[in-house]
């Protein structure tokens, strides 16, 4: 692959509301295998960034270790980023969370990060609802250890060596619903159409938001008979098509009421999915839960805005921290000072 | 034998069952003394468990103001019967066995160097209270009523410390006072009130004591309060003993002082977390926002945090670790005191790392190296480990109140906000060293709309904070990050270095709770003839006059509480001076905090094996030593 990129842009580049072209939510040149899921993913979430208005400086991007965790260098160079240690993103997560409510996060992980290593943390960061737009790059396998299964490998999906899989898969996606995610979806990095408005809306959620996107790998689990194929991920897709609309645009297209689901998210804007007329109600953590073991089952792979919660509070609302971000909270506001401490020592005689 | 007198010094313990109410009671027998104004160190020695099993709780009294363990045992009450075999040898001869009688004592108990005082505790309960759960509870202050007569505490001091403590149910002060009064009017009608140890106001007490208006306060307490005075805003912990009162404290007094009075909201956030690697990974991200974070934990979640310890060693971000010690290695004895982390922490994760660590020996300090942590790990951007331990942590300790000076403001190290990023000239580098002391200047996320973006990673990096596996590049941030450790030498405290009144080549070196009986064993030998110099370490990386100190001496005991010497060991890997021969090892491990008299008799006999001449060569002092 090359590490040159062409500086040229067409001056007639469109911007957006900020005035800023596509190219400002950029990032450094992806070091990833020409063809990599993750790239497009990436793609995804620079489009989601521009088009949302988004200032880059105002989103903290956090990840942990893989192929996966290397890619928020390759998006959004104005914005801080913190590489963490394997699996242990979503603490990290929480403590930049707790200190400055007021960012938006976006974390970047791996099914090795997630479901493996990261396992524990995941489950937690799920359970506490911490506001956050988690996005786990789901391949199936170890790509920068050279090919290994990961714990989201379907069973009876084929290693590139030749393997059969016997264990049995976790699928974040029903363990986060579990465990009280409250808002969880699925996508594929091929669908272009339904990734941006997925992460649009997973920004937009007020509490933790996965997206599980299986982004296949090119250069160890791209062959026949693994799950995680270009090709078998294309065949297997039951998408539900998304839209999102932010909160100030006016609604203009209108769809058959019987197979349209629209969701208000709490800052105002829409997340509208175009369903097929038996699908059942997202808002139903049991009924979420049935409708993708019931694709599982067939083998096919749902995916779409699968379960929300659209009055979900936060790790913020639930521990009730002031609405101030706590690393601007001065001396003087924190520090009780020497009276104070006269009368503990006077309780202390 | 006779038994001993004694006044205002003497060593008092009581073998109680845990679960039954004893700890309040005997918390508040140790404070009637403190209120007396004679200088007393209480300590709880407690099994790993919530009810049934053996605990005891030695309380010291000392008008010569020593607060460590001296060793021994002059009276023993006791409670348990599942512990009075070992309760009754480990009373020394001259001493005091105040037991239950309301059996008669197993002939086996009896010693004839001993004096036996029985009071029917039992037999005293099941007369006075119908409830089962009453007669477990009263018992226990029906023995301090007794104690009251037996030692001659001041009654109307026991009656207002039960007022206090039952301040909002005041129904339960009468009854108290009640139980107080049978025990004291039993041993008033039964015994020569006081006996031959026994206590007295109003004497002079040693000057360091009484030059204070002295607080009693636990460790742990002061070192949670010290991180609501730095200003930190986001605690993230899991439960561990001895830690927990660490965040239990942080808690209770934001609950106090951190409440938005506009909104009712909180000016803070604590965080339990699922265990100590996500704790730390919480501080971690906490502080790269800007925010004030800690953690407490003990040994092993020191273990856990070890690779999140080494991201914020190498990503330079600022993390505060209370580490309250306990004995280990693995589980350990979770309840019982070590100070054997020095090494785990001070090279906490894999690959060159070293850490800053501050060891605090009273409460006091708890209170005051908890506040300058904050400032050190933001100056440094780098975690700064705070050793204390369980008998520092979880006791009650008399200690000069605390003290804060309104006019310190907090070091926030630097940072470079909004306004200094638009006058900086130059590339904004995050890890360059711009000063010259290895310490390079941070953003925080969010805080300027077009420069000092970076990216924070764990793996090398160049100056401006690129990916890179160019050798020299990572030799170079290596070789700066060593430059911080010497710039950080210059920032934390100060060793506490006190001459003997004679010359000599002898010195002691220790830290923490090693200090008081230190000091003790120091002043024993030195009435002795024996002089000694002390060190007391406060820090690592060792200050200068560590270093001094070791050139200037020809031995150096070492004292500390772990096996393997581990403070000497750093001693020997991180000072330029060649100390292998000097530093003689003074180890105590068995869970208990080390005493005076083990110090003092280990030191002595090493002088003396190595044949030093005894200034006063004094046959009356000899028999003392035996």
């Amino acid at each position: 692959m090359t590490y040159l990129r062409p500086n040229f842009r067409h001056p007639d580049s469109p911007t957006n509301e900020l005035g800023y072209t596509r190219q400002y939510y950029e990032g450094g040149l992806s070091t990833l295998c020409a063809g990599c899921g993750h790239d497009s993913i990436s793609a995804a979430i620079i489009d989601a960034c521009f088009q949302m208005n988004i200032e880059p400086h105002r989103v903290a991007k956090l990840s942990g270790i893989g192929c996966s965790s290397k890619t928020p260098a390759y998006f959004l160079s104005g914005s801080h980023s913190f590489n963490s240690v394997h699996g242990r993103m979503p603490s990290v997560a929480t403590g930049a969370n707790m200190a400055n409510r007021d960012l938006i996060y976006i974390g970047v992980s791996g099914d090795g990060d997630s479901a493996s290593i990261g396992m524990g943390q995941f489950a937690h960061v799920t359970r506490r609802n911490l506001n956050m737009a988690y996005i786990c790059e789901n391949n199936g396998c170890y790509g920068l250890t050279k090919g290994q299964d990961s714990a989201t490998m379907d069973r009876d999906s084929v290693s590139k060596k030749g393997d059969v899989n016997m264990y049995s898969p976790i699928d974040l996606v029903r363990v986060a619903i579990e465990v009280g995610a409250t808002f969880v979806g699925r996508s594929f990095s091929g669908d272009k159409a339904q990734l941006v408005p997925l992460i649009k809306a997973a920004i937009s959620h007020r509490g933790f938001a996965l997206l599980d996107v299986v982004s296949p790998c090119v250069t160890f689990n791209n062959h026949q008979g693994s799950t995680k194929s270009y090709a078998h991920v294309r065949e297997a897709n039951d998408a539900t098509p998304v839209d999102f609309v932010p909160t100030r645009q006016e609604i203009t297209t209108s769809y058959d009421a019987g197979t349209t689901q629209e969701v208000c998210l709490h800052d105002g804007s829409l997340v509208r999915l175009h369903k097929a007329a038996d699908d059942y109600n997202i808002e139903d953590r049991q009924e979420a839960l049935q409708a993708i073991a019931h694709h599982s089952g067939e083998g096919r792979i749902l995916t779409g805005l699968l379960y929300v919660d659209r009055d979900s509070e936060d790790l913020h609302d639930v521990l009730g921290t002031t609405r101030q971000p706590l690393n601007t909270l001065t001396q003087n506001e924190l520090c009780p000072g020497s009276r104070f401490l006269d009368s503990i020592n006077a309780g202390l005689r | 034998m006779q038994p001993r007198q004694a006044i205002n010094d003497f060593v008092i313990k009581f073998a109680n069952v845990n679960g039954t109410g004893s700890a309040s009671a005997n918390g508040m027998f140790a404070k009637a003394i403190f209120r007396m104004g004679i200088p007393v160190s209480p300590r709880n020695i407690f099994p790993s468990n919530i009810q049934g099993m053996p605990t005891w709780y030695e309380v010291r009294v000392s008008e010569d103001g020593y607060l460590g363990r001296r060793g021994g045992t002059d009276i023993m009450v006791c409670v348990n019967p599942q512990s009075m075999d070992k309760d009754v040898k480990s009373v020394d001869p001259g001493g005091y066995f105040i037991y239950d009688s309301t059996k008669p004592l197993d002939l086996r108990y009896v010693r004839r160097d001993i004096h036996y005082i029985g009071i029917p505790f039992t037999e005293i309960c099941l007369r006075e209270y119908q409830d089962a759960r009453q007669r477990l509870l009263f018992k226990n202050v029906i023995y301090v009523g007794a104690l009251a007569a037996l030692l001659n505490i001041d009654f109307g001091i026991l009656k207002d410390l039960v007022a206090d403590q039952f301040k909002g149910k005041e129904k339960l002060i009468t009854p108290n006072v009640h139980a107080l009064d049978l025990g004291y009017k039993y041993a008033m009608e039964h015994f020569d009130c006081p006996m031959g140890m026994h206590l007295e106001s109003g004497r002079a007490v040693a000057k360091h004591i009484s030059d204070f208006d002295q607080i009693l306060m636990d460790g742990n307490t002061a070192a949670g309060l010290g991180a609501v005075y730095a200003g930190a805003t986001v605690a993230a912990w899991y439960p561990i003993t001895p830690s927990t009162s660490v965040v239990e404290a942080f808690d209770k007094y934001c609950r106090r002082l951190r409440i938005d009075p506009g909104t009712g909201k909180k000016n803070y956030a604590i965080v339990q977390a699922e265990d100590e690697l996500s704790a730390m990974g919480m501080v971690i991200g906490a502080a790269w926002n800007g925010a004030r974070s800690f953690t407490a934990t003990s040994g092993p979640g020191v273990s856990l945090m070890s690779e999140f310890l080494g991201l914020a060693y190498f990503a330079e971000v600022p993390a505060v670790l209370i580490d309250v010690q306990r004995a280990g290695p693995s589980t350990g004895m979770p309840t019982r005191t070590q100070q054997s982390d020095i090494l785990a922490a001070a090279y906490a994760s894999h690959g060159d790392t070293k850490h800053v660590l501050l060891f605090p020996a009273t409460p006091a300090e708890c209170f005051e190296l908890t506040v300058k942590s904050f400032d050190l790990a933001e100056r440094l951007q780098t975690p700064v480990i705070l050793l204390s331990d369980l008998d520092l942590g979880m006791n009650e300790w008399m200690s000069p109140p605390l003290e804060f000076d309104d006019e310190y403001r907090y070091d926030r190290g630097k940072v470079l906000d909004a306004e200094a990023l638009d006058a900086l000239d130059e590339r904004f580098g995050r890890y360059l060293d711009v000063d010259g002391d290895g310490i390079p200047y941070r953003t925080y996320p969010g805080a300027h709309a077009e420069k000092g973006a970076y990216f924070t990673r764990g793996s090398s990096k160049d100056e401006y904070a690129a990916y890179t596996e160019d050798g020299d590049a990572y030799v170079r941030n290596m070789d700066r990050l060593l430059k911080k450790f010497e710039t950080a030498k210059t920032l934390v405290p100060e060793a506490k270095i006190k001459s003997a009144n004679t010359r000599t080549d002898y010195g002691v070196m220790f830290f923490g709770t090693t200090a008081s009986p230190s000091y003790e064993a120091v002043e024993i030998l030195e009435k002795e003839g024996i002089a000694l110099d002390t060190c007391r370490i406060r820090a690592f990386p060792f200050t200068e006059n560590i270093e001094d100190f070791i050139r200037d001496h020809e031995r150096i005991f070492v004292i500390e509480q772990n096996r393997d010497g581990q403070m000497r060991r750093l001693l020997l890997n991180e000072t330029a001076v060649d100390a292998r021969s000097k530093l003689v090892p003074v180890l105590e491990y068995d869970g208990l905090p080390v005493t005076a008299r083990k110090i003092a008799r280990v030191m002595r006999d090493y002088i003396k094996g190595a044949d030093v001449v005894n200034l006063m060569d004094d046959p009356a002092l000899k028999e003392l030593q035996s």
